[in-house]
């Protein structure tokens, strides 16, 4: 009765969800709605990763954040709400930063890697490491109102590309993030993860999907 | 000559989606010196829809479309 309402996968889909394995590499606004849906869907293990602990500044639109969990790990509190939503689902929460020394021990043996980090550098470190690991990465990110999307398989190199010349933090830096951008942006990561999963659709390989939801635009620029 | 500048997020703020303007061999680098955004702030540079460099010469009728670094998780 759980998945009755999974109606867009087949029995054979919902088996090969169940035998798959995902990492999400952070656990902060977008991290925290993508493990909400993965659990929900019926994803059979994922790990999630996170160094920090929940902060008041969290509260405005992490979904994992409440008044409780403030100054407690996030991926234990990832882990325990977990339990009580899909206790079907194997979750592990590592309480570690990405670096470069750490990066391919922690997503090794996965069959997907989920970008939900908030700095650029680390983003790049993340797609080297799938790219030598063979491992598919679904990126997502914020600012505001805008948010984008793309999915990156072992040698397209997207992120490199598209912050060519940047490092550190984007335009969130000065204008933020709201709660309904990283939830917005979540879901499209999320169905990105599925349909590459499941060899479902079309997904935004050498494709970035840019989301403006003040203006009610969207974009998909193509990365050579 | 007339060259179109497309701004995306946070560059329309105070200069709205398009921008006109008539330059001698303009180039993005001379085209967004004029409407005062910093090429440090551009992520992402495209001529006419395909990345392009920041001293490329532009024709007429050519557009830039410039979007901000977006990395917030």
């Amino acid at each position: 009765m759980r998945y009755s309402k999974n109606g867009i996968f087949s029995d054979k889909d919902m088996n090969i969800l169940r035998n798959n394995k995902v990492c999400i590499v952070g656990s902060g606004g977008l991290g925290g709605y993508i493990l909400e849906m993965l659990t929900r869907v019926g994803i059979g293990s994922i790990t999630i990763i996170d160094g920090d602990v929940f902060d008041e500044t969290n509260l405005n639109r992490q979904i994992l954040a409440t008044s409780d969990s403030i100054n407690r790990v996030k991926v234990e509190v990832a882990r325990e709400r977990m339990k009580q939503v899909n206790p079907e689902v194997k979750v592990v929460g590592i309480e570690i930063f990405l670096n470069e020394d750490n990066v391919s021990t922690l997503i090794q043996g996965h069959d997907l890697v989920v970008d939900s980090l908030d700095s650029i550098d680390a983003r790049i470190t993340l797609e080297k490491a799938c790219e030598t690991m063979g491992i598919p990465l679904v990126h997502g990110a914020i600012a505001g109102w805008y948010g984008q999307v793309t999915t990156i398989f072992p040698g397209d190199r997207t992120l490199t590309t598209i912050y060519k010349t940047k490092t550190g933090k984007g335009v969130e830096k000065k204008i933020g993030n709201p709660s309904f951008t990283p939830a917005c942006i979540a879901s499209f990561q999320v169905s990105e993860v599925l349909k590459v999963l499941l060899g479902l659709g079309e997904i935004l390989r050498k494709k970035l999907l840019m989301i403006d939801l003040l203006d009610n635009e969207t974009f998909v620029l193509d990365i050579d | 000559m007339k060259v179109e500048i497309r701004l995306f997020a946070t560059f329309r703020e105070g200069r709205g989606k398009t921008v006109v303007l008539e330059q001698n061999e303009p180039t993005p680098r001379s085209l967004l010196r004029d409407i005062g955004v910093s090429e440090e702030d551009v992520a992402i540079l495209l001529i006419n829809g395909r990345d392009g460099d920041f001293d490329q010469t532009l024709k007429s009728g050519d557009y830039i479309s410039v979007f901000p670094p977006v990395g917030g998780g």
